[in-house]
């Protein structure tokens, strides 16, 4: 358990201690936020889908958490030949204690990140339906940054070259965004499209937020928790299988 | 003397598809000694380190360390030996205290103790005033000894130390002997270090082996080698036993990856 929670512990307070990559990365989320909640949020009021920044709002932060969580996955290529990665992999302790306690770490600090984003939401004037949907949101984020961060340390423990890093951002991260509905509808989809979304775990994230924070869900908050539920036990467990055979 | 080395190496090999690494090595190493390797980079110093602090198994050829497979014993091997990579791996973003407590963790040192021997070692490689200071702000040479501070807390029975002095300037590298000598002598632990250095495999080790292209082409003490090969020195012996002077290699990827982060690293 100790050693989970200096892992974990680990991660948060560098997090905190990095202001400005905190400032820094709030970047694309505002950009998405302002471009698309300006440019778009006309014709989507004119379809007769209410207010755009009400519902991409949701996705924006299902988008901070991804790129967050996923982010901390990447970092580790560094980390296992210039950083402290090394450091655990030598220590006499099971592989899963430290798989869990980054995995968590980084979950963690996607969660934070969220928080982060969703202040700003509320700021730029975003409402949820009640207060008390919050916390429940929130529950909903964890299970993405979970998700994303076991992933991410699949993809960290099984790729060797900072070129697999754009690679990943490419043909990974960037399309799992693109096809979460986090920014436009899921209704009335070209069949590909629709069936694509569908693999995508972030789409059920997204809508679980969205269904928690607006009432304004595709598939049903149940439908969405259990899918993530399962998926983040998929997830963690290749993930920890990735990471048990990480040779440095 | 005790009678079974700490440290055995029998007819080892390791093979990365067609680069072999490590061709067909045998050695000991005894308990308390101060044994190093010497040679170029590429002459498999660092793959020997990996396979016997664990991280890689070796493709024939058996280990041993203090008595214990690293391919079988892995956690058991693991509580024995503390190790300074030839990469750093320090959490910069986090202060020497703080480097030094997680260590303490990992290696279940009861918190008591951790305190204790934190103190004691920071102090003792002259860290001690820095220690709530952020490792990114130190110098190459504060971290090296951090970095060997650390492998020492949980007071392991053997410490390996990859090319240690790589990059340092000569102060530091002798203050860094200096410690690491002191070190062997108050607390018994056996080092195993590398170095493509002569003066300091000369100066520093009891015993040497020479390796070169994945074999040990020589072992003994410096005297030996020098009285082996007829030379006066220890330069000397090296070029007739490898036919060549200590030269850099072709680069791999690891030391281009390496050139690239010592440019964003200062
Ligand atoms: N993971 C690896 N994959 C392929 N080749 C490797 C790997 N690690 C080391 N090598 C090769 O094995 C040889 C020995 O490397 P190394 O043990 O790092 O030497 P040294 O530490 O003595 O400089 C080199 O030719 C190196 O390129
Ligand atoms: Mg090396």
């Amino acid at each position: 358990m100790s050693v989970i929670y200096v892992l974990w512990l680990r991660e948060v307070k560098k997090y905190l201690r990095s202001r400005v990559q905190i400032v820094a990365s709030l970047g694309s989320p505002l950009m998405y936020l302002g471009v698309l909640g300006f440019g778009l949020g006309p014709v989507f009021q004119r379809a007769g889908e209410g207010k755009y920044l009400q519902f991409m709002a949701p996705g924006v932060i299902g988008m901070t958490v991804l790129f967050t969580a996923m982010f901390s996955g990447i970092a580790m290529l560094w980390d296992r030949q210039f950083g402290f990665l090394k450091e655990t992999l030598v220590a006499p302790v099971p592989r899963l204690l430290i798989m869990v306690g980054r995995t968590l770490g980084g979950a963690t600090v996607a969660v934070l990140q969220g928080a982060l984003i969703f202040a700003v939401t509320l700021i730029a004037g975003f409402r949820p339906a009640s207060l008390l949907a919050v916390p429940l949101a929130f529950l909903v984020i964890a299970l993405i940054a979970v998700i994303f961060s076991a992933l991410a340390t699949a993809i960290g423990s099984s790729i060797k070259e900072m070129q697999g890093f754009q690679m990943v951002m490419n043909f990974l991260v960037m399309p799992l965004f693109f096809l979460s509905g986090a920014i436009y509808p899921l209704e009335g989809l070209p069949k590909v499209l629709a069936a694509f979304t569908r693999v995508d775990p972030l789409t059920y994230g997204v809508d679980g937020v969205r269904g928690v924070l607006i009432g304004r869900a595709h598939f049903g908050v149940a439908l969405d928790v259990a899918v993530l539920l399962a998926v983040g036990v998929l997830f963690v467990l290749f993930g920890a299988w990735r990471f048990s055979k990480l040779e440095a | 003397m005790s009678a079974h080395p700490i440290i055995r190496v029998q007819h080892v090999v390791k093979s990365f598809g067609k680069v072999t690494a490590v061709n067909d090595v045998s050695f000991d190493v005894r308990a308390a000694e101060i044994f190093a390797f010497l040679g170029p980079n590429g002459a498999g110093k660092t793959t020997t380190i990996k396979m016997l602090t664990t991280l890689l198994h070796p493709t024939s050829g058996a280990l041993e360390l203090d008595g214990l497979d690293p391919t079988k014993h892995q956690t058991e091997v693991r509580r024995r030996f503390g190790v300074v990579f030839q990469d750093p791996s320090l959490d910069s973003e986090l202060t020497a205290w703080e480097n030094m407590d997680i260590h303490g963790v990992l290696y279940h040192v009861p918190r008591q103790i951790r305190r204790e021997r934190s103190e004691t070692l920071l102090t003792m490689f002259e860290l001690w005033d820095r220690r709530a200071d952020l490792v990114k702000t130190f110098s190459g040479g504060m971290k090296r000894r951090l970095e060997i501070a650390r492998g020492l807390l949980h007071t392991p029975k053997v410490l390996f130390l990859d090319e240690p002095t790589l990059g340092l300037d000569p102060q530091s590298r002798n203050q860094m002997w200096t410690l690491v000598r002191n070190l062997n002598k108050a607390e018994g632990v056996t080092v195993f270090l590398t170095t493509h250095y002569m003066d300091e495999a000369d100066r520093v080790a009891d015993r040497i082996a020479v390796i070169d292209h994945g074999r040990i082409v020589a072992t003994g003490s410096s005297a030996e080698l020098k009285q082996q090969t007829g030379t006066d020195s220890l330069e000397a012996a090296f070029l007739k036993l490898t036919g060549t002077t200590i030269r850099d290699e072709s680069a791999t990827a690891a030391d281009q990856m390496r050139q690239v982060s010592r440019v964003w690293r200062r």
